[in-house]
Parts: structure tokens; sequence; C-alpha cells
């Protein structure tokens, strides 16, 4: 339970935790895991939260994941917007969030890349493609995200139906 | 700052709507976030989005709380409390039922199918995600450098994050940025 509380953290700290740390689940379960907080919408690592801990203790469980996940980093961000809200002007630190975006947006394209290598595992699929639309839809076209998934949701889920 | 109650109405009514559209997590709405909150609300500049993605990253803690941030900036603590709120609430009661009922159809074929369905579209927004971002923050070829470096050290090795942003931020405030 404890341990479970501590298990918050961005995505590729998650998967760092739950997959590459902790074992409790290998990348095939995390990315199945994963995939069911997708479908449920929100911020998956929130759901992921309330599946797995209502998984190990019932409701009492989801409810301790939740607020473990979700309570001490809206205490600490809270406070860093405080100080960003008096000193974000600063030129110093200024460059050091320049330096630690670049980072950030680094990290999130190399997590990126090691979820979408089990698509390529696949049989010949065309997952990698609608991966790609997605990305071009919505990164590089700038297409409004409810719009873009309209049409992209059930096309996907199509083809995984014809495909199965 | 604003605080009145209309800016807390739209910032519930975005945050409510949009987790709904979240495949794949919070990180998949951050294209959505910067054009509500740079370019349809104008509630911050390129800039100050960018921050506010770096700060998020590197709190520990589930990405959703970059809507914390914005809803801190846009109006102070209540502001990030109804953010948060909205961004979590609907789809935490949602999660904890059907979340079970997922759980019952696991071998359902149909479920295989939307399962396998939505993988590579939430691959591809956070890919985007990553894409956006780079593309109002990055300026210079050290910051390109600095990503490619990060992304490549994620993908290949297990090196805590935490090391790679401080060495970001070292590199920042040198001044090569």
């Amino acid at each position: 339970m404890i341990s479970l509380c501590g298990f918050g953290g961005v995505l590729a700290w998650s998967r760092r935790m739950l997959v590459e740390e902790r074992k409790w689940m290998t990348a095939a379960e995390f990315n199945d895991a994963y995939a069911l907080c997708q479908f449920l919408p929100g911020p998956n690592v929130v759901n992921l939260s309330v599946v797995f801990g209502r998984r190990i203790r019932g409701p009492v469980g989801a409810f301790v994941a939740l607020v473990g996940l979700i309570g001490p980093p809206f205490v600490i961000v809270t406070l860093i917007g405080l100080l960003y809200a008096r000193y974000g002007e600063i030129a110093a630190l200024q460059r050091m969030l320049a330096g630690i975006t670049a980072a950030a947006v680094g990290l999130v394209f190399g997590t990126c890349a090691k979820m979408a290598l089990p698509l390529f595992s696949d049989r010949l699929g065309v997952a990698p493609l609608v991966a790609l639309a997605t990305f071009a839809a919505i990164g590089v076209m700038r297409w409004p995200l409810y719009a873009a998934l309209a049409v992209l949701v059930p096309l996907s889920i199509a083809i995984a139906w014809v495909r199965r | 700052m604003k605080d009145d109650t209309g800016t807390l109405v739209a910032l519930a009514g975005y945050f409510a709507l949009m987790s709904l559209f979240a495949i794949g997590g919070a990180n998949s709405a951050v294209p959505e976030m910067q054009r509500v909150a740079v370019e349809v609300e104008r509630w911050m500049t390129d800039r100050q989005f960018s921050d506010i993605f770096a700060m998020a990253q590197i709190t520990p803690g589930p990405n959703v709380i970059i809507v914390t941030l914005i809803g801190y900036h846009v109006a102070g603590l209540i502001g990030a409390l109804v953010a948060t709120l909205a961004m979590c609430g609907p789809t935490c009661v949602f999660a904890f039922y059907v979340g079970h009922a997922w759980e019952r159809f696991k071998d359902a074929p149909w479920r295989r199918a939307i399962q396998a369905g939505l993988l590579p579209i939430s691959i591809g927004l956070i890919g985007a995600s990553a894409f956006v971002v780079a593309s109002v923050a990055l300026h210079n070829l050290v910051a390109v450098a600095i990503t490619l470096g990060t992304a490549l050290l994620t993908y290949m090795t297990r090196l805590n994050p935490l090391w790679i942003f401080a060495a970001a931020a070292i590199l920042g405030l040198s001044g090569l940025l």
C-alpha cells in the first residue's frame, strides 16, 4: 500500500517504477493496463492508479492510490507555481527553464519511442501508420483535437477489428 | 491574474471536456491545452506555456499536474484546485466503475479491437505533444541537441531523468541557449 502511494511519477517515471524497477508488470502488461486507461479517457496515470488500487484493495485502495498520487505533487506544484509567479521573469531562471524545457521535450519523445516499439513487433500491422497519422494531424497540422479524434478513433478501431 | 467566476467556469469547462478526449493521458491533451491557454483565451504566452510544461515534467507526480499549474497561473490557488478537479474527477469515477467491467471482458474481441485501435492513437498524440512544445520552445541548435540527447538517453538507457534535467538546467544557465 505504501509503495503504491509512492508510485507517482510522470508517465516515463511510472513506467520505470512499475516495469523496470519494481517489476510489477512486464512491458506488455504495462501497455495493456495502460491501454485500458487510454480507453478510459482522462489523465491515464490517474486512471491507472484508480484501476490498480482497486485491483489490490478495492475502493479503499483506489482512493489511497489516488490521493497518494495526486496529493503531494499538488502541494509541490502549487509552491512551484507560486515561485514562478514571483520570480519567473528572472533571467537566470529563464535560462535554466529553457534548458529543462528542451530536456522535458526529449523525455516525452524518448518515452513515446519506447512505447511505440511493441507496435512494430506486431505482425505487419498498420498501427505505426495510425500513430503517424495522429501525430501529423495534431502535432503538425494542428487540427482541433476533437475533430481529429472523431475521425481517427473509429477508423483505427475498425482497422483493428477487421485485422483481429 | 484574474479570479472572477467566469474564468473559473471556463477553466472547469475546458478541462472537464478535455479530460474526456485525452486518449493516452494528460500529455495527449497538451496541444489542445496550448491552443486554449495561449491562442484562444490568451491566458499566457508561448514561453510561459513551455515553462509550465517543463515545470510539470520535472515535478515528481503524474503529468496531469500541468493542469494544476495552468489553473494556478490563471486564477491562483482556487484556479489550481478547480482545474485539477475538473481534469481528474469525472474520469476517476468512470475509471472506478468501467475499469472493473473492462477486466471481465478481457478476452472479448471487441475489447481487444478497441484497445488495439486506441494504442497507436495515444502514441501519436504523445509524440504530437512533444512536437508542439518543441516547435514553440526550441530556438537554437543547442536546445535541439539537448532534446535529441535526452530522447536518446531515455530510449536507450535507464538513467534517472533528474540527472538529465539537472545537466540541461546547467547548460541553460551557462547561456548557451
